[in-house]
C-alpha cells in the first residue's frame, strides 16, 4: 500500500494527501457502521440502566420533587416480605423452567423421523409458542376456574371438593409454572429440531457400527453434537424465567394476597400499577433483578467469548 | 401493555393537540368515559354546554378506561388538558399535594355549591379548600336473589345476626350465604368498610383510613370478628374469582347475597335477573348506637394547574354541577346525581339508593381505595384477600398492616 512520490504530488494540490484519508477511513469506516447500534443501545439501555441506579436513591412518586433518600430503598427491601416472596418465586421459576429442556429435547427425537404428515405433528408441538403469551394465560386460568374450569371439574370429580390452583398460595406459582412450560418446551423442541437436522450421519453410522445404542448413542454421540443448541435453549430458558411477566399479571395480579408475585412484577406493581407510584422503590427492585441477571449475562458471555477463542 | 398505551396516547395527543385556528375558545376535556353509558352523557353534557356558551368549543378526547388512571400522571405534567375526570376523597390527595389541580374553591361560592352539593363537600375538600365538583355518585350495599330468599323461606334481615342465622338456613339448601370474587381485590374491600361503617361508625373508618388509628387496635379487630362470623358461609377459592363470574352464582342461584355497587346492576341484568328476581338491601345493622354511614364513589371533574382556559373551565364546572344538567346527565349514566334539588330516575334501584344515601346521618365514605392512600389500600385489600382464605392469619395480617401505616404516613 506503498504510494510513490511522484503519484502524490498532483493529489496533494487537493489538500489532503491520499494515504491518511483512507488510513482515516479505514479507521472510521467500523464506527460508521456500528454508530446506529451503539446509538440505540446507548439511549434505549446503557443510559435507562443508568437512570434506573439513580432513581433508586430517591423517594419519588412520579409527580411530585424527587427526595435523596439515599440506600433507604434498599434497605426498605431487606425487611420487606413481599420481597422475599418474589425472589424465592424466582429461584422457582428458574428451576422448574429448566424442565423445559429435557421435555424439548424429548418431543424433538420424538418428532426427529420421518412419517406421513409429521410437518402437521411438528406444527402442532409448536403452536403454543405462536400464540401469545396472553393468550396462553388465559387459556390456563380457565382451566384452573374454580367453578367451571376443566381441572377444576377434575380433580372436584376425584376428591369432592377440588382444588383451585390460582387459589391457593402454596400451589400458585407452580400453576403459572405450567402455564408458562407449554410454550417455553415448544421453543426448545424446535431448537433441538434444527439441532437435530445437523448431527453428523457418518457418526451416527460409525457409532452404530460400533455397537453404541439407545441412551448410549443419545449421550454419547448425539447429545454432544447438540451442545450448541443446548446452550441457546438454556439461555432463553434463563432470560424467560426472570423476566416472567405477562402470565403473572394476566392469571393472578400476583395474588392471591401477593403469593404469586415474581420481581419483575413487584417492580411494575411498585413503579406503575394503580397502587403504586413509587418510582424509587420500584427503581430498587429492578436493579436486583438486574444484578441477578447480569450473573447468568456474565456466565453466557464468558462462555462465547471462550468458545470464539477456541479455549 | 400499560406502558406501551400511555406512549401511544401521550404520542397520538400531540399529534392531535395543534390549536384549532377558530375564533371560538377551545376547552380541553380529557376523560375516562369509555363505556357506552358514561360515553353518552358526557357527549350530552358536553352539547348541553357548547349550546349555553356558543362562543367555547369543547374538544373531548376520551381514554380507555384502566388506562386513564396511568394517562392522567403523564398528561398532567406533560400536556394538560383544561378539565379532567378524577375520583374524590383521598384519590385525589396526590396531585392536590403535587399542586396539579387548580384550587376552585371560588367557582363552590359563586353558585352557592356547599349548599346543593352539600353531600359530597367533604370528599371534595382538602386544607380547607375544595379542588373540583362532582357530578355523579351511586350506592354500595347487598344485591339478593329473591327466589332464593323465597325458597329458603326467611325474611330479610334487619340486623348482622338476623343476617347470620339466614345464612344457616341457606347452607342446608346448599346455597352460598355471600358470594363475591376478589380476584381484582376490591371487592373484599366493600364487605369491610361496611362491616367497619356498621361496627365503628363513620369517623372511626375515616380516622383509620386516614393513617390515625392503628392496625392492631381492639376495634378493628372487633371488625374482623364479624367478618369471621360469615366466612363459613361464604363462597370458596374467591380470590381466584373474578367479581363478574361470581355475579353468576346469584344469577344461578348458587349464592343469596352479593356486596356490591350500584353498577353491577347492569351485569346482573346481563345473566338475566329482572327487578323481578334481583332485590336490593342496605347491609344490616351490627352497632345499632351508630348512625347510619353509606359507602358511595363519587366521580369528579377537575381543572389541572397547567390547564390554558381556567376561565371557561370554571364556567363549566359551574354547569356541570347545575340541578338540571346532573339529572340529565345521571339518567344517561344511570346513577345517582350529587345536587340535592336533582331528580332521580325511576328506576328502583336507583330509587332505592338514593333513600338510603339522602337519610344516611352518619356520613357516605368513599370506598376503600379511594379513602386510604394507595399504598395503604393495596396493602389492606390484599389483607383482607389473605384473611378471606386463611382467617387464622389474622395477627400476622394487621401486624403487616400496622408497618405498612406506619411507612406510607410518616411523610
Amino acid at each position: 500500500m506503498t504510494v510513490s512520490p511522484a503519484m502524490s504530488e498532483p493529489r496533494a494540490e487537493t489538500g489532503m494527501p491520499a494515504p491518511r484519508r483512507r488510513r482515516l477511513n479505514r479507521k472510521l469506516a467500523p464506527w460508521l457502521f456500528l454508530a446506529p447500534g451503539v446509538l440505540m443501545f446507548l439511549i434505549y439501555v446503557l443510559i435507562p440502566i443508568g437512570e434506573s441506579m439513580w432513581i433508586s436513591f430517591f423517594q419519588w412518586d412520579g409527580l411530585s420533587a424527587k427526595t435523596w433518600v439515599g440506600l433507604s430503598n434498599y434497605l426498605e427491601l431487606l425487611d420487606d416480605d413481599a420481597f422475599y416472596t418474589s425472589l424465592k418465586n424466582n429461584l422457582i421459576w428458574l428451576v422448574l423452567y429448566m424442565l423445559a429442556i429435557p421435555f424439548g429435547l424429548f418431543i424433538a427425537l420424538f418428532l426427529n423421523q420421518t412419517v406421513r404428515g409429521i410437518r402437521i405433528y411438528k406444527s402442532l408441538f409448536f403452536f403454543p409458542f405462536v400464540i401469545s403469551q396472553v393468550v396462553v394465560g388465559l387459556i390456563f386460568s380457565w382451566f384452573y376456574a374454580p367453578g367451571f374450569g376443566l381441572f377444576f371439574e377434575l380433580t372436584k370429580w376425584l376428591d369432592g371438593t377440588g382444588i383451585a390452583i390460582l387459589a391457593n398460595p402454596n400451589t400458585v406459582t407452580y400453576g403459572i409454572i405450567a402455564a408458562g412450560l407449554w410454550p417455553q418446551i415448544a421453543y426448545c423442541m424446535i431448537l433441538y429440531l434444527t439441532g437435530l437436522n445437523a448431527v453428523a450421519p457418518d457418526q451416527i453410522e460409525a457409532a452404530r457400527l460400533d455397537g453404541a445404542k439407545g441412551i448410549k448413542m443419545l449421550w454419547y454421540v448425539v447429545l454432544p453434537q447438540l451442545r450448541p443448541a443446548t446452550f441457546i435453549a438454556v439461555v432463553v430458558t434463563v432470560i424467560g424465567a426472570l423476566r416472567s411477566f405477562d402470565l403473572v399479571s394476566i392469571m393472578t395480579d400476583g395474588g392471591p394476597f401477593g403469593s404469586s408475585r415474581v420481581l419483575s412484577y413487584y417492580m411494575y406493581e411498585q413503579a406503575l400499577s394503580e397502587y403504586g407510584y413509587r418510582m424509587g422503590y420500584g427503581a430498587a427492585i429492578a436493579v436486583v433483578l438486574f444484578a441477578i441477571m447480569m450473573i447468568f449475562i456474565s456466565g453466557f458471555i464468558w462462555k462465547m467469548w471462550r468458545d470464539e477463542r477456541g479455549l | 401493555m400499560n406502558i406501551l398505551k400511555t406512549t401511544a396516547l401521550v404520542a397520538l395527543m400531540g399529534s392531535i393537540a395543534i390549536p384549532a385556528m377558530a375564533e371560538q375558545r377551545v376547552l380541553k376535556l380529557f376523560t375516562d368515559a369509555s363505556d357506552p353509558a358514561p360515553k353518552a352523557a358526557f357527549e350530552q353534557l358536553v352539547k348541553g354546554f357548547e349550546a349555553e356558551n356558543p362562543d367555547v368549543k369543547v374538544e373531548v378526547n376520551t381514554f380507555d378506561h384502566e388506562g386513564y388512571k396511568t394517562a392522567i400522571r403523564n398528561f398532567l405534567t406533560a400536556d394538560s388538558p383544561d378539565l379532567a375526570n378524577w375520583y374524590a376523597g383521598n384519590r385525589m390527595a396526590p396531585f392536590v399535594n403535587a399542586g396539579q389541580f387548580t384550587d376552585v374553591s371560588d367557582v363552590w361560592e359563586e353558585n352557592a355549591l356547599k349548599d346543593s352539593l352539600g353531600s359530597a363537600l367533604k370528599s371534595m375538600t382538602i386544607d380547607g379548600k375544595q379542588w373540583g365538583v362532582p357530578y355523579t355518585y351511586y350506592q354500595w350495599g347487598i344485591y339478593y336473589n329473591k327466589d332464593v330468599y323465597k325458597k329458603a323461606g326467611v325474611e330479610m334481615p334487619k340486623t348482622w345476626d338476623e343476617f347470620i342465622s339466614n345464612c344457616k338456613k341457606f347452607q342446608e339448601m346448599g346455597v352460598d350465604c355471600l358470594t363475591t370474587g376478589t380476584k381484582a381485590l376490591w371487592p373484599a374491600a366493600g364487605i369491610f368498610d361496611y362491616l367497619d361503617l356498621r361496627t365503628n361508625g363513620y369517623d372511626f373508618h375515616m380516622k383509620l383510613t386516614s393513617g390515625e388509628i392503628p392496625w392492631t387496635d381492639d376495634r378493628v379487630k372487633a371488625v374482623f370478628a364479624e367478618w369471621k362470623k360469615v366466612l363459613p358461609y361464604t363462597t370458596k377459592n374467591v380470590a381466584a374469582i373474578d367479581w363478574q363470574d361470581a355475579v353468576s352464582n346469584i344469577v344461578q342461584g348458587k349464592a343469596a347475597n352479593y356486596v356490591m355497587g350500584n353498577f353491577a346492576v347492569a351485569t346482573f341484568k346481563d345473566g338475566g335477573m329482572t327487578n323481578d328476581t334481583l332485590g336490593f338491601m342496605d347491609f344490616p345493622t351490627i352497632n345499632p348506637d351508630i348512625p347510619r354511614a353509606e359507602e358511595a364513589p363519587t366521580d369528579t371533574i377537575h381543572i389541572p394547574a397547567g390547564a390554558k382556559n381556567k376561565a371557561d373551565a370554571k364556567k363549566f364546572l359551574a354547569y356541570v354541577a347545575k340541578a338540571d344538567v346532573q339529572t340529565k346527565m345521571n339518567e344517561e349514566l344511570g346513577q345517582l346525581p350529587i345536587n340535592k334539588n336533582s331528580s332521580v330516575g325511576d328506576d328502583p334501584y336507583l330509587q332505592a339508593g338514593f333513600k338510603i344515601l339522602s337519610t344516611a346521618d352518619g356520613g357516605i365514605a368513599q370506598f376503600f381505595d379511594r379513602d386510604a392512600p394507595a399504598q395503604m389500600a393495596k396493602a389492606g385489600m390484599e389483607g383482607f384477600q389473605e384473611f378471606m382464605a386463611y382467617p387464622d392469619h389474622l395477627d400476622a395480617i394487621l401486624e403487616r398492616l400496622e408497618k405498612v401505616r406506619q411507612r406510607v404516613y410518616k411523610n
